[in-house]
């Protein structure tokens, strides 16, 4: 038996000390419960949380929704841009989910409140795109700070049933990019209903064609009919008016997409391009069926934007990371708490 | 004092890649989900690192039957030489689960495996919600257990070989490699060389007590 001296004992364990203080230091380093503090993850679920209550087993934020599938027909000439499999002739599945944006399931619809349109193409294929649309021609804002603020700031006064006009302007003082495109965005008022909305990227991805070449390109999909009416003083009018519709025929939109040149600006989301862009007819989306959220369809999809095929990069829009990033916190813990019924029933809306 | 026999070439340097790759991937994965702006670009680099490390944990368990473990010092009781057989089985199970859950994981919520750029891998796990919060809950379980066991990996041997000084870590060590790889060379092809007739069936030195 080896003869123990104090001075190796001392020597084990300050050694053994010294690793196990690296080790965990970096590991909370890691995990940031040390070190300087800064956004994550955990900070916007705590957000819409504040903002919103806690909504078990929906999304944090465009909680309210419905599913609908369809298919893409594609023209052929989105292959100029880009070699996604999308682009090439013939047609490709998709599964979508239309929502309104905020974090509480069961509000009421609102013409103001910005509609999304997560959609899937090929899913669940490795060639499958990833996208979530708004019906807006920019972005509020420009990074996941200016996100995170506005998200508090939003936050209603339960005495008023508005936001707190001192934590408004405070927000607006501080975000002048958010102000401006406030502004744009009350230049395109809502359309009446989901059906009749362009529903737009508004973050610039770089589309690679075949040859290599990265073009800088937004897309949108462009309705190519009107919508009926919802009607007024129903919970769900503007739901409920998609899947009215929906039931006498497919909805279509056209996918514009469009050539960044130059000088656009490419990783801000609040700054349109000049109108005289060159734009791309893709070829057109059409949406067949509609149907409640339910295990399996596209209330399971996390409609991640940097889930993208061959052919689509992303751009260094600080939104994207930061996006991915958060929705996958937002699936993550809501795939684990118990569901329950979604507000929009599909079959229980009257004909 | 001569020389404590060492593990084959091709072992130390297995063991050391996957020491370094682990210990990064714990980092890169407790940092990425924990960060918002490298969130996208460490997670590509996590998924392409754990395919690595999935394929050499293949290499390693495979290699593992190829050679005679060199002995362990005397310093090594019975009780625990099981520790240290089931410490090493418990490492194994863990590195090759742990890759296994991610990728099964990533399958499950249906969105494409895609690794080093545009590799694309086949999903291993059907597009189920269920499935996919309980693998992930997996892979932060098993995570911790790693940072647990690979704690009390480093520990032990630091002990042994700083305390007890019994040259533990010089079975796995690089330096003065010259004199033990003659004899870890013999034992791996199964001589009865002195080192090898001297190593029981799990490395423990048979002595009389």
């Amino acid at each position: 038996m080896t003869q123990l001296s104090r001075r190796s004992v001392l020597l084990g364990i300050g050694a053994v000390g010294a690793f196990l203080a690296i080790d965990l230091g970096a590991l909370a380093y890691a995990n940031k419960w040390i070190g300087p503090g800064s956004l994550t993850r955990e900070t916007f679920m705590d957000g819409f949380r504040t903002v919103f209550g806690l909504h078990p087993g929906f999304r944090r934020n465009h909680a309210k929704g419905v599913v609908v599938n369809g298919y893409f027909d594609s023209n052929g000439n989105g292959r100029e841009l880009s070699k996604a499999a999308l682009f090439t002739p013939g047609r490709t599945p998709v599964i979508g989910r239309f929502s309104l944006s905020g974090g509480n399931p069961m509000m009421a619809d609102a013409p103001a409140t910005a509609r999304g349109l997560g959609l899937a193409f090929a899913f669940p294929d490795a060639t499958q795109w990833r996208m979530a649309l708004l019906n807006l021609p920019v972005f509020v804002d420009h990074s996941p700070q200016g996100f995170y603020d506005r998200l508090l700031a939003s936050k209603t006064d339960p005495a008023t049933g508005k936001p707190d006009p001192v934590a408004m302007s405070a927000f607006n003082k501080a975000h002048p990019e958010s102000v401006a495109a406030m502004a744009l965005i009350k230049q395109h008022p809502p359309t009446a209903g989901f059906a009749d909305s362009t529903y737009s990227s508004l973050i610039t991805f770089f589309f690679v064609n075949d040859e290599g070449v990265r073009t800088p390109v937004r897309w949108a999909f462009v309705p190519m009919q009107a919508a009926i009416p919802p009607l007024p003083g129903t919970t769900n009018s503007l739901f409920d008016a998609l899947v009215r519709q929906m039931r006498s025929g497919p909805l279509r939109w056209r996918l514009l997409l469009t050539v960044g040149q130059p000088g656009d600006p490419i990783a801000d989301a609040t700054l349109v391009w000049p109108g005289d862009r060159r734009t791309v007819d893709a070829g057109v989306l059409t949406l067949t069926t509609i149907e409640t959220e339910a295990p399996g369809n596209a209330r399971d999809v996390n409609f991640d934007p940097l889930v993208l095929p061959d052919g689509i990069e992303p751009s260094d829009d600080p939104l994207l990371s930061a996006r991915s990033a958060v929705y996958a916190a937002s699936y993550r813990a809501r795939t684990g708490e118990p569901k329950s019924p979604s507000a929009v029933q599909v079959d229980e809306v009257a004909p | 004092m001569t020389a404590p026999a060492r593990y084959p070439l091709r072992t130390r340097i297995l063991h050391w890649l996957t020491a370094v790759l682990v210990f990064s991937m714990l980092l890169i994965g407790f940092a990425m989900v924990n960060s918002i702006g490298s969130y996208a670009s460490l997670r590509a680099v996590h998924m392409s690192l754990g395919i690595i490390v999935l394929l050499i944990v293949v290499v390693r368990a495979a290699n593992r039957f190829t050679h005679r473990v060199p002995t362990l010092p005397g310093t090594v009781g019975w009780l625990e030489h099981k520790v240290v057989i089931g410490s090493e089985l418990l490492l194994y199970a863990l590195l090759l689960a742990q890759p296994l859950v991610g990728w099964a994981m990533v399958s499950a919520t249906g969105k494409p495996v895609v690794v080093f750029g545009s590799v694309s891998l086949p999903r291993i796990a059907p597009f189920d919600a269920d499935l996919y919060f309980t693998l992930r809950q997996t892979h932060s379980l098993l995570a911790y257990t790693l940072v647990v066991v690979i704690a009390a990996h480093v520990s032990a041997v630091l002990l042994h070989t700083l305390t007890l000084r019994d040259r533990m870590l010089s079975r796995m060590a690089f330096a003065n490699s010259a004199t033990s790889e003659r004899a870890s060379v013999h034992s791996a092809i199964g001589e009865h060389s002195n080192a090898a007739s001297n190593t029981g069936r799990h490395g423990r030195t048979r002595r009389h007590r």
